[in-house]
């Protein structure tokens, strides 16, 4: 069994590897890049992120990033560059800004109102005023009531 | 008055899923419009021994085309360029996007130059900076040098007439 699985084993590292290999000065560094490039998006496939994308901009941006990352800067330095040239598009967490305040709030607003409109239902509930008799079933109780007894 | 409610949340999706199918999620709004274009100084594709830089596109309103000689979509905007070019309204610069010098020449040559100089920008530092992500990309830079519009993907007649040639012409009549 375990022959079989070997070959594929063996390839298994190269299909993980889809990243070109960077060399770093610091294992912090690295770590810094990895996690900066998860979260850049790729904006020719724009379902990516730069580390999971093969297009040529994609890579030509991880030697951007990288580059940055290596001489020492921080993440927001990289992180600066990219949007300066390429716009928020690129961070796939925006930050908050007047044009982006109803993807942040929205959800929060979506669930105070839905809040609203169950605590509202609850509370008509609990006062009966649903639940009380109209004029007509009064009557027709009225009537059973005394057929019953009758 | 029970069925108002969701007939209005459903409306009210219908007008944002809708509005959203109109959009061009290709199209990334370009963050230089307003400001400066990014500096540069490259060779021309023509002369390796004449440069190109930001400076000369100051002082008149220019067109800043990022073309590539391997770019099928830009062969599809060329004829409208040349057609652009000999009508001497604006000068049209070129930004050519990693190619190769032989490659970049031959296709000029074969299908017609319609730009006053083109930088030569092998490695797409340049393109970078300037925020290219899909060849060909066109630029409205004023005559003081700043981005005022980008146009994403292959620039049509209906482009150019409707939205390229009034933005130039306005550019144009406003004193600097």
């Amino acid at each position: 069994m375990i022959r079989r699985l070997l070959p594929f084993l063996l390839i298994l590292p190269f299909a993980a590897q889809a990243v070109e290999i960077r060399e770093f000065d610091d294992p912090d560094k690295q770590l810094r890049y990895e996690r900066l490039i998860e979260e850049l998006r790729c904006l020719v496939c724009q379902n990516q992120s730069l580390a999971d994308s093969d297009a040529d901009l994609a890579r030509d941006l991880r030697d951007e990033v990288y580059a940055i990352i290596q001489s020492g800067k921080n993440e927001q330095e990289a992180v600066k560059f990219l949007t300066d040239r390429y716009g928020d598009f690129v961070l796939y967490r925006p930050p908050f800004k007047v044009t982006t305040a109803l993807l942040w709030i929205g959800p929060f607003l979506l669930l105070a109102g839905g809040g609203l409109f169950l605590w509202r239902q609850v509370k008509r509930r609990d006062t009966g005023e649903d639940l009380a008799l109209t004029e007509e079933e009064k009557k027709r109780l009225e009537r059973l009531r005394n057929n019953l007894e009758g | 008055m029970r069925y108002l409610i969701p007939l209005a949340v459903f409306a009210v999706m219908v007008i944002f899923l809708g509005i959203g199918l109109t959009l061009n999620p290709r199209e990334v709004p370009s963050p230089l419009i307003g400001k400066p274009a990014p500096e540069f100084l490259l060779p021309q594709v023509a002369d390796a021994g004449k440069t190109l830089s930001r400076d000369d596109l100051k002082g008149q309103v220019s067109l800043v085309n990022v073309w590539a000689s391997w770019c099928a979509s830009c062969r599809e905007e060329h004829p409208v360029l040349l057609q652009l070019a000999k009508q001497n309204i604006v000068p049209i610069y070129g930004l050519n996007y990693k190619d190769e010098r032989d490659n970049a020449l031959a296709w000029l040559q074969r299908f017609g130059d319609p730009y006053a100089a083109s930088a030569f920008d092998p490695e797409g530092k340049v393109g970078i900076d300037w925020g290219v992500y899909g060849v060909p990309e066109t630029f409205v830079v004023d005559r003081d040098g700043i981005v005022r519009h980008k146009q994403t993907g292959p620039v049509t007649p209906e482009i150019l007439e409707k939205k390229l040639l009034p933005l130039i012409r306005q550019l144009q009549a406003t004193p600097s």
